[in-house]
């Protein structure tokens, strides 16, 4: 009998396993990738990793798995098969979707502020450090001490030699 | 005095930012294609599916294309606004069944109602790119010469139809 239980306990422990290893595998299965041509798929990825999903916006086209995305994937593939350059590949979709798609933006009049805006704070900042420094410098006058704040200070100065020498 | 004042004012200047920063909506993405020939397109018709219909078939008069799905939920809550926009005859509408199957597509209409002139079929999502769609619904304004002039992301209201989209037809066919 126990023989037997242990048995029980042994397939269900199996068939568990498997239940648990099972899907993995199926889903190992899907993420083989699609694409015929590692060639297209290299230049494909390498376009949409800077390129912005409109639909999941702070995802890249190449991470997102947004219907969006597999449509635009397979029009970049296209267009690749279709010997377009990358340049007209990212111009056909700016012409589309805007400057949006982009995740590094062009230099443009609109975007000035966004460029140099940083570098334009960052001098800002330490113009003001330094103004700030030299006022402060300016501020702080050398006062003279007069001989009795002269004595007093040495007679404190003496009394803690005294009393570390107790 | 000025000591308190500077941080405060900077504070105050950040928060005016934040504050606006809070009213926009990062959907509403300003589509490079305004002011634009719309793209041109040759679709099959939803209901005659041997029927071609061609964009420039629709030069010469405003017209509003609707990108449309049945498996798109936010579709249903503008359809009875444009439902009744189309009853009203101010302007046609086209629909462009973006990506859908056939079938689900005419019960779709036949349950919540047809308001499309004709509806053209966009199985693959080819012409969506064209017009730059990626949320559907969405809809443009198009003028007697072609060219878009307004687009709607994302359902038609009534505040939208009655503030921009009404008063833009008046004016798009008042245009010779």
């Amino acid at each position: 009998m126990i023989c037997q239980f242990g048995n029980v306990v042994r397939v269900i422990v199996f068939s568990l396993a498997l239940f648990l290893v099972s899907p993995l595998n199926a889903w190992a299965k899907e993420a083989i990738p699609v694409a015929e041509d590692p060639e297209i798929e290299k230049r494909m990825l390498a376009l949409t990793v800077d390129l912005r999903c409109l639909v999941c916006q702070n995802e890249s086209i190449a991470d997102s798995r947004a219907e969006f995305s597999n449509d635009i994937r397979r029009e970049i593939r296209e267009q690749i098969k279709a010997n377009k350059t990358d340049k007209e590949i990212v111009q056909f979709l700016v012409d589309r979707y805007g400057d949006f798609v982009l995740y590094n933006p062009p230099m443009k009049p609109t975007t000035i502020l966004l460029w140099f805006g940083p570098v334009i704070l960052f001098m800002v900042g330490l113009g003001s450090l330094v103004v700030y420094l030299r006022r402060r410098r300016l501020q702080i006058e050398d006062v003279a001490l007069s001989p009795e704040q002269i004595n007093e200070a040495e007679a404190l100065l003496n009394e803690d030699k005294k009393g570390k020498n107790v | 005095m000025m000591r308190y004042l500077m941080p405060l004012a900077i504070f105050m200047v950040l928060a005016v930012f934040l504050l606006v920063g809070l009213t926009l909506n990062p959907r509403q993405v300003p589509s490079p294609l305004i002011d634009k020939p719309a793209p041109k397109f040759q679709l099959n018709q939803l209901h005659e599916p041997e029927k071609i219909m061609s964009s420039d078939d629709n030069l010469g008069k405003v017209w509003m294309l609707n990108v449309w799905a049945s498996w798109c939920v936010a579709c249903r809550d503008e359809h009875p606004l444009l439902v009744q926009l189309a009853n009203s005859g101010i302007i046609p509408i086209y629909g462009l069944n973006y990506k859908d199957e056939r079938n689900t597509a005419l019960q779709w209409l036949k349950r919540y109602g047809d308001p499309y002139a004709i509806s053209i079929v966009d199985i693959d999502g080819k012409v969506g790119i064209d017009y730059g769609v990626y949320g559907v619904p969405e809809t443009y304004v198009i003028d007697k010469k072609g060219i878009i002039r307004h687009k709607q992301i994302g359902p038609v209201t009534v505040d939208s139809l009655e503030k921009t989209i009404l008063p833009l037809i008046k004016e798009l066919q008042n245009q010779a």
